[in-house]
Formats: C-alpha cells, structure tokens, sequence
C-alpha cells in the first residue's frame, strides 16, 4: 500500500514536472568547420534559455559540406535554423522549396551573419615552399589542396578571394581567369568539404599548401601542434560571411519559433560573441575583436558584394553548371 | 623409371593415387602459400592491427570512454535496431522468395531472381538516393503531400497530419539497410535448395503432410545451416553498411548515425582514438562474424556427413 501511494506520488511530481518545464529539441543544419564552435555555443545557449524560461533545450548538430546540407534541408531534413557557410547556400532554400521568405538576410544584423573568417593558407612548418601571398600559390611544383567549389563553402570563399586578389592585382577578368586556372592546375584533389580537404593535407600528408578557413586553419594548429603547421595571412583576402537563418516552415511545423529565433540572436550577444572569436571566428563586436585581437592578423579584406555584386550573381557567374569553375577545371 | 612405378605402386597399395601431374615443385607450393599470406597479413591483418593499436593508444580508460559516450551509444543502438529490423524482414522475405523459386514453376520466375540481385548491382548511394527522390520533400511523396488537387484527398491529409519522417530519420535507415541486405538470405538459400530438389517434399505430400507442416518438417530442417550463413552475412552487411545510410541519414549527431557514419564523423573531428575506438567495435563484429561462420560451415558438412 505504502509502496502504491509513493509511486502514484512520484508520478504526480513528474507529470508536473513535464507540464512546468518543456523539453525543447533543435536542431541546428551547419557546414563543416563549426562543429566545435556550436558544441560550445549549444552548451552556453541551454544554460542562457534555462535561466530565463525554465525550459530545457537540447540542440542537435548536422555537419557537412554547405552546399550538401542545404540540399538535405531542401529533401526535408528538419532543420530549425541553418548555420551555412554562405548566403547562396541560404537562398537556395527559398528558391527549391520556398522554407523562408526571400528577404531572409534581412531579418538579422550584418547581413544575418553574426561572425565572419576569412581565408588563408595553411603550410608546414618551416615553410618549405616560402609560401607568401596568392601569387606563390601558381608557380608550379606547388601542390595545393582547396575542396570542391560545387558542394563546399569553403571552396567557394577560397576561389573567389583568388579571384579578387588577381583582379586587384593584374586588373580585368580575363587576367583572373587566368590566374585562378594556373591555380586549379596545382590541385590534385578536390575533397567534397573543408574538413575532408584539411584531413587531406594534415592527416594524409598531402600538398605544400591548403587554402582554409581562417577559423579551420587555427583549429588544425591547435590539435596537432604550431611544430607541425604554420599559417600563411595573404596580403589580400575576401571577408567570407557564414550566414545563419531560421527555417521558417519547420519551427511553424514544430511550434519551435521563439526559441529557434532566440538561439540565433543571442549568437550577437557579448557571451555569443566571446564563444565564436575563442574558436577563431571573427567577431561583429568591436569591443571583442579588440580583445582577440592577437588571433586575428590585419589585413585587406574585400567584401563579395563589392567584387562580385552579390552571392546570387558570383554563383551564377563562376560557380552554375556551366560557369567559369566548370571551364576551367574541365579544360585542366 | 623404375624406381617411378616402384614408387606409384606403393603409392596406389596405400589407396592414394599420386602422379607427378598433381603435384608441384615444393618451390611453386611454398611460394604460393608465402604470396597468400604477404596479401593476407598486408590487406587484412594490419589494417586490423592498426585500428586495434589507435583504438588503445591512449589507454583501455580512454578506449571505454569512448564507447560509452551519449552519442556513442546512440550509434550503436540505432546500428543494432537498423539490423534487427532488417535481418528478420530480409529472413522472411529469402525464405518465402527462395521457397518459391526453387519449388514450383511460374512465370516471371527469371524477372524475380534477377530483381533480388539488383541491390547486388547498383552502388549503394543510389541505393538511398533512391528514397531521396520518393520520399524527400522534393522526392514523389513531397509533391503528393503539396499538391493542390491530390488524387485520394483523404490520404494526403491523413498523411500531412501524421507528421512522421521517413528520411532523415530512423525510418529511412531502416528502409536502406533493408535494401542494401535484401539478396543476402535469398541468395544463399536458393542454390541450396536447388540443389537439394523437391523429391523429399513430394514424400511429404503424399503421405498427407500439409504446406505448412512440409515447409516446418521437411524443408526447414534441411536448409537450416544455409539460412544461418545468410543470415550473419546479412546481419554483418547491416551493421556495417555506409554509403546508401549516408545518403539518407542527415547525420544528427546523437539521433540518426550508425555506427560506420559516427566513426566518419569523430575521425573529421580529429578525435582519433574514438574514431578508431568505434572502428574497432566493427572490426569484433567482423571477427565475431567469420567465427561463427566457421562454426556453422564445420557444422553444415557434418549434418551432410551424417
């Protein structure tokens, strides 16, 4: 009888349980490089939404080449918000399958990209092949590893910051045509996103020189040693911005719209902020750059919408079946 | 010469006719064997070796943590639910599909044996690219679900109301391992049961044994060791399968990786020793697999003997 009443009275309690605080489940669709950024940031949002709702929320993480998982978004996959490595890879959702309004950059500060990276090189110690500027990257002999621009972001950021970097350089488009040919002749492998390709080069042992994420390349610094590899800045390079949205159609499906909204401003706030510059991404906040400053090297950055008009027209342009990519790997 | 048949003569009085056709140089014999064993211990036992020593490096502490780790753990049931549904529906369907073939005459019995071989033929990506284009949002089943005037009104709205997933979720892993290890049991079973002919089940009948009790007394019975061997082949085959899996997992941590997908995604992590920590549960697997193998092939040509 005695053991009855108890358990009836540990049911209660956890029926109430249930009913106060509600278990949340995201889940967040991102591109390669940010994984460890968002097991931190996960952590630090749980902790932020239980003190102010009582609510548990739980995010689950989806990592892979950015322009692979936009796909699966648009197959179906349930994605609350997707963190991916570029703009275009965002609008791709509207165009295929309508899951967010066109003007979706708009809805958050700098462009809906809360922080920013850059690319540069990461060689091996000694700098055996003195690696230092783009230029460096088509004299021949030199191998470079860079992922494949079809179905990563990184890639993409990569080609086009070669691209910009000749055109400041030699002027005219058929001049960095050129110059982002002779590169493509130095890649042996095109892995399909920006983790495979730094496997590739520090696991493999492939290449003198891989093209990475700013963020990626000091991650790979940190894991196997600054006695191993060494990063190259380049004297120009483009200011690449991971956007992030939430997915309108799947939160209004799941009921999940406040917290999935509230998951990614709070990536702007100062705690926000500090988790992103301490995994080597560039933080919005001035205050914040400043105190990372010594992780993040001056240099000239451009922006795509200066170079390029936009993501919609450089994917058209450089990156479509068809486009300039495809002419010149195809001709390689 | 004479020495030769002096030779064959004892030879052949001992019951064991040998002649120089069928014998090799000792150096032709030895060189064989030490080829088979280099390719042996190159491409099977080192790999081996190798996952074992990455998966200890750190220690048997580090080696356990890895394995008991949340999303660990959820590989590894969600591996062992992929197999446990799948084996059994493939058990079902080889036996009834076997059962079939061998035993009666139909029409299109061709057609069916050269569709249980198609998942044999086609690679396993489009294996689950497959259940993309049916059952994505984008696939046959999205349009159907978005379709302004659906054929069967009441089904679609049925269908939008359930909120259940097929891909990206346990449903559609379960469907691709399902379609990758569809011939392992028919496969083995129908050679066997060709072999073996109708003669003992005709006895049955006509001494009033109903299908069923033939197929539980008779049949069973005889292909009970062949059905076994499909079986951890088919069962091997569904734990370890990783192309059409990833296809149609969308690789949620914690959620929807087997084992073989979680093992890509921790060595992309650069956290080795659970990479190969999570390889090396594959690798017992395997091993596990070729003994019982062994086991059921030394019982097989026992039940034979007898």
């Amino acid at each position: 009888m005695k053991l009855k009443s108890l358990l009836s009275l540990l049911a209660a309690v956890a029926l109430t349980g249930t009913a106060l605080a509600k278990d949340i489940e995201l889940l967040n669709v991102s591109y390669d490089p940010t994984r460890e950024l968002y097991v931190d940031y996960n952590a630090a949002f749980a902790k932020y939404w239980q003190a102010k709702t009582g609510d548990t929320v739980t995010v689950k993480q989806s990592h892979g080449g950015s322009g692979k998982q936009a796909r699966s978004v648009i197959d179906g996959l349930q994605a609350d918000v997707v963190t991916l490595a570029l703009a275009a890879d965002v609008d791709a959702l509207y165009e295929n399958a309508k899951l967010l309004p066109k003007d979706w950059q708009k809805r958050l500060p700098n462009n809906s990209a809360p922080y920013t990276s850059t690319i540069v090189f990461l060689v091996r110690k000694g700098n055996p092949q003195n690696i230092k500027d783009w230029d460096d990257l088509v004299k021949s002999g030199v191998t470079i590893v860079t992922p494949n621009p079809k179905t990563s972001g990184g890639a993409r950021w990569n080609y086009l910051a070669a691209w910009g970097y000749a055109l400041k350089k030699y002027g005219g488009d058929d001049k960095a045509k050129e110059f982002v040919g002779k590169l493509y002749k130095n890649v042996p492998v095109l892995d399909s996103g920006a983790r495979g390709a730094t496997t590739t080069f520090v696991q493999r042992g492939i290449g003198d020189v891989a093209i990475s994420w700013e963020n990626e390349a000091y991650l790979a610094v940190k894991e196997f040693g600054a006695d191993k590899f060494e990063i190259v800045v380049p004297s120009v390079s483009i200011l690449a911005e991971p956007t992030v949205s939430v997915v309108d159609k799947v939160v209004k499906k799941k009921g999940t719209e406040a917290v999935a909204k509230a998951y990614l401003d709070y990536l702007y706030s100062d705690a926000g902020q500090e988790i992103a510059a301490r995994n080597f991404y560039r933080p919005r906040n001035a205050g914040i750059l400043a105190k990372y400053s010594a992780n993040f090297a001056k240099l000239d950055l451009f922006t795509i919408d200066d170079v390029f008009g936009g993501w919609t027209k450089a994917q058209k342009t450089h990156f479509a079946d068809g486009g300039i990519f495809d002419e010149i790997y195809l001709k390689k | 010469m004479a020495t030769t048949v002096t030779h064959l003569k004892a030879q052949l009085g001992d019951d064991a006719p040998v002649s120089r056709a069928t014998r090799d140089a000792p150096w032709v014999r030895w060189s064989l064997t030490a080829v088979a064993l280099l390719f042996l211990a190159g491409f099977l036992l080192l790999p081996l070796a190798a996952v074992f020593t990455e998966a200890l490096r750190k220690g048997l502490g580090v080696y356990f943590c890895a394995l008991i780790d949340a999303d660990a753990l959820a590989a590894i049931r969600l591996t062992l639910l992929a197999a446990a549904i799948s084996v059994p529906a493939n058990v079902v369907f080889g036996v009834a599909a076997a059962w079939a073939i061998t035993k009666f005459h139909f029409r299109g019995k061709n057609v069916l044996i050269t569709l249980i071989d198609l998942p044999f033929a086609v690679s396993p990506v489009i294996s689950g690219l497959i259940y993309v284009l049916v059952f994505g949002l984008q696939g046959w089943m999205g349009q159907y679900m978005n379709a302004e005037h659906p054929w069967l009104p009441w089904f679609q709205q049925w269908l939008v109301g359930q909120d259940f997933k097929i891909i990206f979720a346990v449903p559609g892993i379960v469907l691709a391992t399902t379609f990758v290890t569809f011939p392992f049991v028919a496969r083995e079973l129908i050679p066997l049961m060709q072999a073996q002919g109708s003669d003992e089940e005709y006895a049955a009948v006509t001494l009033g044994a109903s299908g069923w009790q033939i197929f539980r007394r008779v049949t069973l019975p005889n292909i009970k060791w062949g059905l076994f061997y499909g079986v951890i082949l088919c069962n091997a085959r569904a734990m370890g399968e990783f192309g059409a899996v990833s296809v149609v997992s969308g690789h949620i941590r914690g959620e929807t990786n087997t084992i073989p997908l979680h093992v890509e995604i921790l060595y992309n992590e650069y956290n080795f020793t659970a990479a190969f920590a999570m390889a090396s549960l594959l690798a017992l697997l395997a091993i596990f697999t070729l003994v019982l193998k062994s086991v059921i092939e030394w019982r097989y040509a026992l039940s034979h003997k007898s």
